[in-house]
C-alpha cells in the first residue's frame, strides 16, 4: 500500500546524525533537550550579563534602553521557558522510565515531536534579536503596553507565537508523562512506592496540563488585537486591562511550581543517597507536594498586590499565599529530618542539594514576607522581588537541576563528572549567587524600582549594584568550571560503572550507559527504594550490579523504530508560526506540512515492518 | 581545631551580615522605604519590621538546624551504617502546626492593615488629588482648588491626601517610598490611596533636599526609569499661597529675551502639546502644564534639577536626558530641520520658561 507514510523510507539508523535526529529512545532525547536546553540556559546567563555590566555603574551606557527592555524580558523567558522548564524534562526523559522500570515512555513518537517543537520554537523564539528586535514589554507582558500602538514592530509577535509554539511542546510533553507514570510502571510499583521525583514529575505535568490552556487562550487574544485589530485588551474600546494579569497570573503562578516542583524532586533523590538512609516522611513529601500544586492555583493575585483590587481580595490572597509556607516548610523539614542520622557523602551533588536547601530557605522566608499584602506594596515591583525570584529560581531550580546532573551525569554517559571541578564550581556559584542577589533585598528597601535600565548617583544604590554585578562574575565562573568538567569527563571522566552512588532507585540497577531496551527483563518492586531492598536482601547481583537486568544482549525485544515524522511536522508548525508574521502562504504551507505530517505519522506502524 | 576554624568563619559570617544590613538601612537615601514620614508608610514599615524578625529568627533555627545536621552527621570512615528511620509522626505534626500558628499571629495584623491602608479614615478631613499619569510624566489635579499641575504637586502637613488615578496610555504605578507603598495606575479604571505626610522635610540632615521623592514603578515602556515626580509638604499657609499662586495666570514676558522666547513657543509648535494659563494660545494637554515652571525644583519628570543649563540640553535634544521622549521623537522641532531650534532660540525660550514663575 502506498500510504504517504512510505513517500519518505522508514529511517532505521539508530547512530550518527540521523541516529539522533530521528530518534525516539528516551534517553537520546532527554540527553538532546538537556544540551538544547543547558545552550538556551547559557544564552539566557549572557542576557543577565549584559544586565549586571549595564547596571554596574550610574548611568552606564553598555546597551540602550530599547536594548535593555529587550534583554530583561528576554532574559525571563529565556531562561523559564528555554532553559529551566526543558532542563527539568532533560531529566523527566533521562530518568522517569528507568526509575519506573520502563522500556520508554508510552508514546515515544509525541516524545520527540515534544522535543523538536522545542528546539525549532526556541530557536524562532531567540530569532528576534536578528529579526528587527525580541520581545519587549516585560515576562509578563502587561497590556496595554504590549498592544501594536505601544509595542510595534514584531518583538511581541515573537512572544505570542513563540510562546504559543512552545506551549504545544510542554503540553504534548506532559501528557506523555502523565500517561507514563500512571501506565508504564514495573509490576508492584504501585504509587505509594513510586520514587518522589516520579510523583513530582506526575503533578508537574498535571500542572502544565492544566495552566497552559489558560496563557494559551491570552496569547491568541493579544495576537488577535496585534495583528488583526481585535479589541481585548483595548481599553479605548472599552476592555479591562486587567483581564490580561488575571490570565497570565493564573496561569503564572502554578508555572511557578512547574519550575520548583521537579527541583524538589531530585533533590529528593540526592538526599537519601548520600545520607544513606531512606527518605523522612515520605507520604509527607508526596502530599505536600500534591498540595503545592493544588493551592498553586489560589494565590495568583499576590501577583496583583498593588493593581487595586481592593482590601478583601488583598487579604484572601495574602491568606491562601501564607498558607502556602506551610507544605514548603514540611518538606524542609522532612529533608533536614533525612539527613539527620545519616552518614552524609558531601559528594558534588549533595552540596547542591543541601546549597538548595539553604537557598530555597532564603527564598522562601523573603516570599512569606511577600505575602503580606500591605508591606508588599513597598517591596511590589522593586529589586527585593528580584532578590526573591532569584533565590527561589536560581538558588532553587538552577542549583537542584546542577546537582541533578552531577548525579545522573554518570548513568547517562557512563563516566563520572570530576568531583573536585565539580566542588570549585559548587561554591564559586554558591558565593557568587550570594553575592550578586543578596544585596538586591537591600535595593528594593531602598526605593529601587526593577526594569530601570539605569539610575542616578543621588539615589545611593551604586554600592550594591556594583556588587551585584561583581557577584555575576563569580557565579559566571561557576558555570564555566561546570561546562569544562562536562566536556573534560566526556572524554576522561572515570568510568563509572552500574551504580557509582550506591544509590537506592532502579536506574541504579542497570548499566551506565543503559542499553537501547533499558531493562532487559522487567524488574518486579516490592517496596519503595527498589534497588536499595534487593542489595540489602543480597538478591542485587555483585558490586550493585543489578539482578541481571539488562546483563546480556536481548534480542528478542521489540524497541518502536526511529521516525521522520515529529521532526516534519515540528518544522511545519515553526514555519506556520514565521507564516503568520511574514507571509500568509508559508503559513498555509507550514500548516499544510504539519497535517502531512500528522497523516503519515498515523500511517505510520510503531515497529518498522520486517520487509523494509 | 575543626570546631574553633567553624566557629571563626560563623562569626566572620554573622558579622559581616550585621554589618551589611546596618550599611543597607539607609534612610538617608531619598527613596528608601525605612524612613517612613506618615501613618501609611509607618504602618507598612511597621509590619515589615515584624516580619523580618520573625524570618530571621526562623533562618536561623533552620539553616542552623540544617548546617549542625550537615557538620555532625558527615560520613565518618568505619561509621555504622545509619538506622533506616523512615519518619516520626509526632515531629512531623510538629512541625506542620509551629509555622500554621506562627502564621496565623502574623495573618491578623495583615488583614488589618490591609483595610487601613486602603482609604483614609472616615470623618477625618481630606483633600483630593487626581493623578493622570502619561508616558512619561504626571499630570496633578486638585478637583477641589481648580488647579491642575505637572511632576511636582504640593500638599499640606498632617492632612489625609487621597488620590484617585488613571492612565492615558498604558499601565503606571504611583509610588513615594517615604509616604505610602505604590497603587497601579490603569487605562479605562479609576484607582485610590492615600498617605498624609507628617513632616515637612523628607531629609533634615540636607536641607537641600526636603521634597518627596515618588517614581513610576510599573514597568510602562523605554523612559520608564525616568518617569519621576516630587511632592513637596508644607505648612498650611504656604500650601494656601502656593494653591493661590498656581491658580493665577501665568506671568507676561518681560524682558526682550523672554518675548522673543514666547513669540518662539508660540510658532514653533510647542503649543501644540503644552498649557500655558492665561494664553489662550497654549491650551493643549497632552504634556506638562507650564504655567507655573519656573518655580518647579525638577524638569522633565523630575529627573534633573530646574535650571539654565539643564534646560537648555533638554530643549536641544530631550532625547539626551531622557531616552525615547514623546516631544524628541514627535515635536516638529526635533523631526523637521527647516524648524529646528538655533542657539539663539533656546536661550530664548529658556528665559522665557524659567520666567514663568
Amino acid at each position: 500500500m502506498a500510504s504517504i507514510s512510505n513517500v519518505l523510507r522508514r529511517p532505521t539508523s539508530t547512530t550518527g546524525v540521523w541516529g539522533w535526529i530521528t530518534t525516539i529512545d528516551h534517553k537520546k532525547i532527554g540527553i538532546m533537550y538537556g544540551v538544547s536546553s543547558f545552550t538556551f540556559f547559557l544564552i539566557g546567563g549572557l542576557e543577565a550579563f549584559l544586565i549586571r555590566l549595564q547596571l554596574a555603574r550610574p548611568e552606564h551606557a553598555v546597551v540602550s534602553p530599547e536594548v535593555y527592555s529587550q534583554l530583561f524580558t528576554m532574559h525571563a523567558l529565556t531562561m523559564i521557558f528555554l532553559g529551566v522548564m526543558p532542563l527539568s524534562a532533560a531529566f523527566f526523559n533521562l530518568v522517569i522510565p528507568l526509575m519506573i522500570g520502563a522500556r520508554d515512555v508510552a508514546f515515544p513518537r509525541l516524545n520527540a515531536l515534544s522535543l523538536w517543537i522545542f528546539i525549532l520554537g526556541a530557536l524562532m523564539f531567540q530569532s528576534g534579536w536578528f529579526l528587527g528586535g525580541s520581545p519587549n514589554s516585560g515576562w509578563f507582558a502587561y497590556a496595554p503596553l504590549t498592544s501594536s500602538t505601544f509595542s510595534p514592530g514584531n518583538g511581541m509577535d515573537f512572544y505570542t507565537l513563540g510562546l504559543g509554539v512552545l506551549g504545544v511542546s510542554s503540553v504534548a510533553a506532559a501528557l506523555n508523562f502523565i500517561v507514563t507514570i500512571i501506565n508504564m510502571r514495573a509490576p508492584g510499583m504501585t504509587l505509594m512506592r513510586m520514587p518522589v521525583f516520579v510523583w513530582m514529575t506526575l503533578v508537574t505535568s498535571i500542572l502544565l496540563v492544566t495552566a497552559f490552556p489558560v496563557i494559551t487562550v491570552g496569547l491568541i487574544e493579544l495576537f488577535l488585537d496585534r495583528r488583526f485589530g481585535f479589541n481585548f485588551f483595548n481599553p479605548d474600546a472599552g476592555a479591562d486591562v486587567v483581564l490580561w494579569q488575571h490570565l497570565f497570573w493564573v496561569f503564572g503562578h502554578p508555572e511557578v511550581y512547574i519550575l520548583i516542583l521537579p527541583a524538589m524532586g531530585i533533590v529528593t533523590e540526592i538526599l537519601p543517597t548520600f545520607s544513606k538512609k531512606p527518605l523522612f516522611g515520605y507520604p509527607v513529601i508526596v502530599f505536600s507536594g500534591i498540595a503545592i500544586g493544588f493551592m498553586g492555583w489560589a494565590v495568583w493575585s499576590h501577583h496583583m498586590f498593588t493593581v487595586g483590587l481592593g482590601p478583601i481580595a488583598n487579604s484572601v490572597f495574602a491568606l491562601t499565599t501564607m498558607t502556602i509556607a506551610v507544605p514548603t516548610g514540611v518538606k524542609i523539614f522532612n529533608w533536614i529530618g533525612t539527613m539527620w542520622g545519616g552518614n552524609i557523602e558531601l559528594k558534588t551533588p549533595m552540596l547542591f542539594s543541601i546549597g538548595f536547601i539553604f537557598l530555597f530557605i532564603i527564598g522562601g522566608l523573603s516570599g512569606v514576607m511577600h505575602s503580606i499584602a500591605p508591606s508588599d506594596a513597598q517591596q511590589q515591583d522593586t529589586y527585593f522581588i528580584v532578590a526573591h525570584i532569584h533565590y527561589v529560581l536560581f538558588g532553587g531550580s538552577i542549583f537542584a537541576i546542577m546537582g541533578g546532573i552531577y548525579y545522573w551525569f554518570p548513568k547517562a554517559s557512563g563516566r563520572m563528572l570530576s568531583e573536585s571541578i565539580g566542588k570549585v564550581s559548587f561554591w564559586l556559584m554558591f558565593i557568587g549567587m550570594n553575592v550578586t542577589f543578596f544585596p538586591m533585598h537591600f535595593l528594593g528597601m531602598d526605593g529601587m524600582p526593577r526594569r530601570q535600565y539605569t539610575y542616578d548617583s543621588s539615589y545611593g544604590w551604586d554600592f550594591w549594584n556594583l556588587v551585584a554585578t561583581i557577584g555575576v562574575f563569580l557565579l559566571a565562573a561557576g558555570v564555566i568550571a561546570f561546562v569544562h568538567n562536562f566536556f573534560r569527563s566526556l572524554r576522561k571522566g572515570e568510568i563509572a560503572g552500574n551504580d557509582p552512588w550506591d544509590a537506592r532507585t532502579l536506574e541504579w540497577s542497570i548499566p551506565s550507559p543503559p542499553p537501547e531496551y533499558n531493562f532487559a527483563e522487567i524488574p518486579i518492586v516490592n517496596s519503595r527504594d527498589a534497588f536499595w531492598e534487593q542489595k540489602q536482601r543480597g538478591e542485587a547481583g555483585e558490586q550493585g550490579t543489578g539482578a541481571g537486568y539488562g546483563e546480556e544482549e536481548h534480542h528478542d525485544i521489540h524497541m518502536p523504530s526511529p521516525s521522520y515524522w515529529p521532526l516534519v511536522m515540528a518544522i511545519g508548525l515553526t514555519a506556520a508560526a514565521y507564516g503568520m508574521l511574514y507571509s500568509y502562504p508559508l503559513a498555509a504551507l507550514g500548516a499544510f506540512v504539519t497535517m502531512v505530517g500528522i497523516y503519515a505519522w498515523s500511517m505510520e506502524p510503531v515497529t518498522a515492518s520486517e520487509d523494509h | 581545631m575543626i570546631n574553633n576554624r567553624l566557629r571563626t568563619i560563623v562569626w566572620a559570617l554573622a558579622s559581616l551580615l550585621l554589618v551589611s544590613a546596618f550599611v543597607a538601612c539607609t534612610p538617608e537615601h531619598p527613596q528608601s522605604t525605612f524612613d517612613s514620614h506618615g501613618p501609611v508608610a509607618e504602618a507598612q514599615m511597621g509590619l515589615f519590621n515584624l516580619l523580618t524578625w520573625i524570618v530571621s529568627v526562623v533562618f536561623v533555627l533552620v539553616t542552623g538546624g540544617l548546617l549542625y545536621t550537615v557538620f555532625k552527621f558527615r560520613a565518618r570512615p568505619g561509621a555504622p551504617p545509619p538506622q533506616d528511620i523512615h519518619g516520626n509522626t509526632k515531629l512531623e505534626i510538629a512541625w506542620t502546626v509551629i509555622p500554621v500558628i506562627l502564621l496565623a499571629a502574623v495573618a491578623v495584623p495583615t488583614v488589618q492593615n490591609q483595610f487601613y491602608i486602603a482609604a483614609p479614615p472616615e470623618g477625618e478631613d481630606k483633600l483630593v488629588v487626581n493623578v493622570v499619569a502619561h508616558q512619561w510624566w504626571w499630570e496633578f489635579d486638585y478637583p477641589d482648588l481648580g488647579l491642575s499641575t505637572a511632576n511636582e504637586f504640593h500638599v499640606p502637613v498632617g492632612t489625609n491626601i487621597e488620590f484617585n488615578m488613571t492612565s492615558e496610555d498604558v499601565l503606571h504605578s504611583f509610588w513615594v517610598p517615604k509616604l505610602a507603598g505604590k497603587m497601579d495606575i490603569i487605562p479605562g479604571k479609576n484607582t485610590t490611596m492615600w498617605f498624609k505626610a507628617d513632616t515637612t522635610d523628607a531629609d533634615p540632615s540636607t536641607p537641600e533636599k526636603d521634597s518627596f521623592y515618588g517614581q513610576c514603578a510599573e514597568f510602562c515602556g523605554v523612559a520608564h526609569s525616568w518617569m519621576r515626580f516630587r511632592v513637596h509638604v508644607d505648612e498650611q499657609d504656604e500650601f494656601d499661597a502656593w494653591v493661590e499662586h498656581e491658580k493665577s495666570n501665568a506671568k507676561d514676558p518681560e524682558t526682550d529675551l523672554e518675548k522673543e522666547g514666547y513669540q518662539l513657543f508660540l510658532t514653533k509648535g510647542c503649543v501644540a502639546c503644552h498649557a500655558i494659563q492665561g494664553r489662550p494660545d497654549a491650551v493643549a494637554l497632552r504634556g506638562p502644564n507650564l504655567t507655573h515652571f519656573g518655580n518647579r525644583s525638577t524638569l522633565a519628570a523630575g529627573i534633573k534639577e530646574n535650571n539654565n543649563e539643564n534646560l537648555k540640553v533638554w530643549l536641544k535634544n530631550p532625547d539626551d536626558l531622557k531616552g525615547g521622549t514623546i516631544m524628541a521623537n514627535e515635536a516638529a522641532v526635533y523631526i523637521n530641520p527647516d524648524l529646528a531650534l538655533s542657539n539663539s532660540d533656546l536661550d530664548a525660550l529658556v528665559a522665557y520658561l524659567r520666567g514663568l514663575k
